[in-house]
C-alpha cells in the first residue's frame, strides 16, 4: 500500500457482514497482518454500539489471532424482511465499520 | 468402516455445480452425498408462504446429476430443508421433482420423506408443560403467537435422517434440518466420532465456500476416528488452513461453539494443518452432548399486505434539497391519505427509501457525498391489499410532481414503470426463536417411505 491506512477497512483484506439467522447480524474484519490485528484491539463493544446504535451489552466480540480476525455479533435492530428492513441479508452493514477512521 | 467420505456438491440445491465435481467426488470414493436445499437467509416470505426460492428447473437439473450419481455409486443422497423453508409443501415439491426424475431416468431408488412442520396444538401443549424456551434476543412465547403463524417448522438433527436411512432409504428428502445434520447423519450412523463429524459437517455445508475459490465446485470431507480431511473437488481450487478455519465464522454468532439438537460443537481447541497445497487436516474438535435434547422452531406470520411504488429524481435542485423534499412528501402524503381515504396513521404504515442517498444504511451511513440521482421507493403496508394500493395511489401524484418547498413550478419525476404501483401480496415476519425440549429426538418428525415410482 502506498498511502498510509486511514480506516479499519484499509487494514483489512476484507470486511463483511451477514445475517446469522433471522435475529442476529454478524461481521468480520479480516486484518492483513499481525500489525493490523493489534491495531484492531481498540474495537470494543462501545465502538460497535456507537456505530450501529445498539446497546453495548448486546454486542459480542470474538478475537481470533490465528486468523487475524475480529468477529462481531449483535441482535438485528430491525427484523429481517420487515417493512423497515432495507438490507435483507444484512450484507451491506459492514460499511460503517470498514469506514471507521483509525485513531490517530 | 475406518472412514466416511461426505460429498457436498454445493451450498444450495439449485445453485448449480458441474458434472465433473460430482464425478471427481465419486472417484475419490464418496460414501454419501449431502446437500442443503434451504435457508432462512432470504427472509420470512418462503416459510410464511410455504414456497421455494429456487425454481423447479434448477432443482431438477441438480437433482438429476445427484440421483444418477447415487444410483451409479450405490451411495445415499440426503437433501435437507427441502423447498427453502422445509415446510411439508416444500418436501412434497422436491419429492414430486424426484419422482419425475426417477421415472425419466429409469432409476430404482427408495425414497423417504421426513416432515418437520409443527401443529399449534402440539406446540401449545409443550408450551403449557414448560418445555418451550426462548433463545436470545427472543422473549417467552405465548399461545396466540403460535396460533398466528402460517407455518411453523422444527429443525431436525441427524436422528430422523438416520432413522430413514436405517429404514432402507437410498434418498432422504428432509424438511427443515440444521445445515449440519444433513452431512452429519450418515457418518454418525457409521460410527464416526461426533466432534469431527459435526465440525466437518459445518465446514462442508456451503460446498466450495471453504476453499480459496468459493465459486467453483464442491468439497469432500473424509472423517475418521481422530479428525477429518477436507479437499476441494475442483482441481484448480484449494483448501488452506485459513480458508477452512474461516468458514466457522460464516453466518454464525459464535465461531467456536454451535448448538445442535443433541449437543454443542466446540472447536476452540481444533487445529488446522495443511497436508499439501490443497488438502487440510482438522483435529481436536469436540462435541458436548446436551443434558436435554432440543429442537429449534422457526415460524412466520402475515403482518399485512404491501404495495410498492418507485420513482427517481435527477433534478439537481431537488437532489440538493432532498431532506426538505422528503419532509414535504411525508406531510402532504399523510394529509392526503387522511383527507381522501379517511385513514390515520394507525391504519397503514409506510417506508420511504431514498436509494442512492441513504436507503441502505440510513442514519448509520458514514458518507455525505451528494448523489447524482436518487431512486425513491415507497412501501405501503396495510391490513388488506386493496387498502395498501389505495394509499400508494394517493402518493402517485406526489411521486410524479412534488417540488421542494422553495420551487415555483411542478417538476415531473421519473417513474420507473407503468403502472407505478406493484402489489407485493401478503408479507411475513419471523416470530419464533425458541426451542422445544423433546422427549425423543424423533418425536416431532414424521418419516414416510414412499413407494418406488412405476417405470415407464
Amino acid at each position: 500500500m502506498t498511502e498510509s491506512p486511514q480506516t479499519f477497512g484499509d487494514l483489512a483484506l476484507e470486511v463483511r457482514s451477514k445475517n446469522a439467522g433471522p435475529f442476529w447480524v454478524t461481521m468480520e474484519v479480516f486484518l492483513r497482518d499481525e500489525t493490523g490485528y493489534a491495531r484492531a484491539a481498540v474495537l470494543s463493544e462501545e465502538t460497535i454500539a456507537r456505530l450501529y446504535a445498539v446497546p453495548a451489552e448486546d454486542v459480542q466480540i470474538f478475537r481470533i489471532p490465528a486468523l487475524n480476525v475480529v468477529k462481531i455479533s449483535f441482535p438485528r435492530p430491525v427484523p429481517q424482511g420487515g417493512l423497515r428492513d432495507r438490507d435483507v441479508h444484512a450484507g451491506q452493514h459492514h460499511v460503517p465499520l470498514a469506514s471507521l477512521p483509525l485513531p490517530g | 468402516m475406518e472412514a466416511v467420505r461426505v460429498l457436498s456438491p454445493t451450498g444450495m440445491l439449485g445453485a448449480g455445480f458441474t458434472q465433473s465435481t460430482v464425478d471427481r467426488g465419486l472417484e475419490l470414493g464418496a460414501d454419501v452425498i449431502s446437500v442443503d436445499a434451504g435457508s432462512t437467509d432470504s427472509g420470512p416470505h418462503y416459510l410464511g408462504s410455504g414456497t421455494a426460492k429456487t425454481t423447479a428447473a434448477a432443482v431438477a437439473r441438480d437433482l438429476r446429476i445427484l440421483l444418477r450419481a447415487s444410483a451409479r455409486a450405490g451411495i445415499p443422497l440426503i437433501v435437507g430443508s427441502c423447498g427453502t423453508s422445509g415446510t411439508d409443501s416444500g418436501v412434497d415439491w422436491v419429492a414430486g421433482i424426484v419422482d419425475d426424475l426417477l421415472r425419466e431416468e429409469g432409476l430404482d431408488l427408495a425414497v423417504a420423506t421426513i416432515y418437520s412442520e409443527q401443529q399449534a396444538g402440539f406446540l401449545n401443549e409443550r408450551l403449557r408443560a414448560g418445555a418451550v424456551h426462548p433463545l436470545a434476543p427472543a422473549t417467552a412465547l405465548d399461545e396466540a403467537t403460535v396460533e398466528g403463524c402460517t407455518h411453523v417448522v422444527g429443525m431436525m438433527g441427524h436422528e430422523p435422517i438416520e432413522e430413514a436411512l436405517r429404514g432402507g432409504a437410498d434418498v432422504v428428502l428432509a424438511g427443515r434440518a440444521t445445515d449440519t445434520a444433513v452431512a452429519a447423519a450418515y457418518p454418525l450412523m457409521m460410527g464416526m466420532p461426533a466432534g469431527p463429524v459435526w465440525h466437518a459437517a459445518k465446514i462442508v455445508e456451503c460446498g466450495g465456500q471453504c476453499t480459496t475459490n468459493p465459486r467453483t465446485g464442491g468439497v469432500l470431507a473424509t472423517i475418521d476416528q481422530t479428525g477429518f480431511t477436507i479437499e476441494p473437488l475442483d482441481p484448480d481450487a484449494a483448501c488452506t488452513p485459513i480458508s477452512v478455519a474461516a468458514h466457522m465464522l460464516y453466518e454464525t454468532v459464535n465461531p467456536f461453539r454451535m448448538r445442535e439438537p443433541a449437543g454443542e460443537l466446540d472447536v476452540e481447541a481444533a487445529t488446522y494443518t495443511a497436508l499439501d497445497d490443497r488438502r487440510v487436516r482438522v483435529e481436536g474438535s469436540l462435541f458436548h452432548p446436551a443434558a436435554q435434547h432440543t429442537v429449534k422452531l422457526e415460524g412466520a406470520r402475515i403482518t399485512g399486505y404491501e404495495t410498492m411504488s418507485f420513482t427517481a429524481i435527477r433534478d439537481e435542485h431537488i437532489l440538493a434539497n432532498i431532506e426538505a423534499w422528503t419532509d414535504l412528501f411525508v406531510e402532504v402524503f399523510t394529509g392526503r391519505v387522511a383527507q381522501t381515504l379517511g385513514l390515520d396513521g394507525t391504519r397503514y404504515s409506510f417506508d420511504l427509501r431514498r436509494y442512492g442517498y441513504d436507503a441502505v444504511l440510513g442514519e448509520l451511513d458514514p458518507a455525505s457525498r451528494p448523489p447524482r440521482e436518487i431512486g425513491v421507493m415507497l412501501l405501503v403496508r396495510a391490513q388488506t391489499q386493496e387498502l395498501a394500493t389505495a394509499v400508494a395511489k394517493v402518493a402517485n401524484p406526489l411521486m410524479l410532481h412534488l417540488p421542494t418547498p422553495d420551487m415555483a413550478y411542478l417538476p415531473s419525476l421519473a417513474f420507473a414503470t407503468s403502472p407505478a404501483e406493484t402489489e407485493r401480496g401478503p408479507v411475513y415476519e419471523f416470530v419464533l426463536h425458541h426451542v422445544v425440549d423433546t422427549r425423543s429426538p424423533t418425536e416431532m418428525f414424521r418419516i414416510e417411505h414412499r413407494k418406488a415410482p412405476a417405470h415407464d
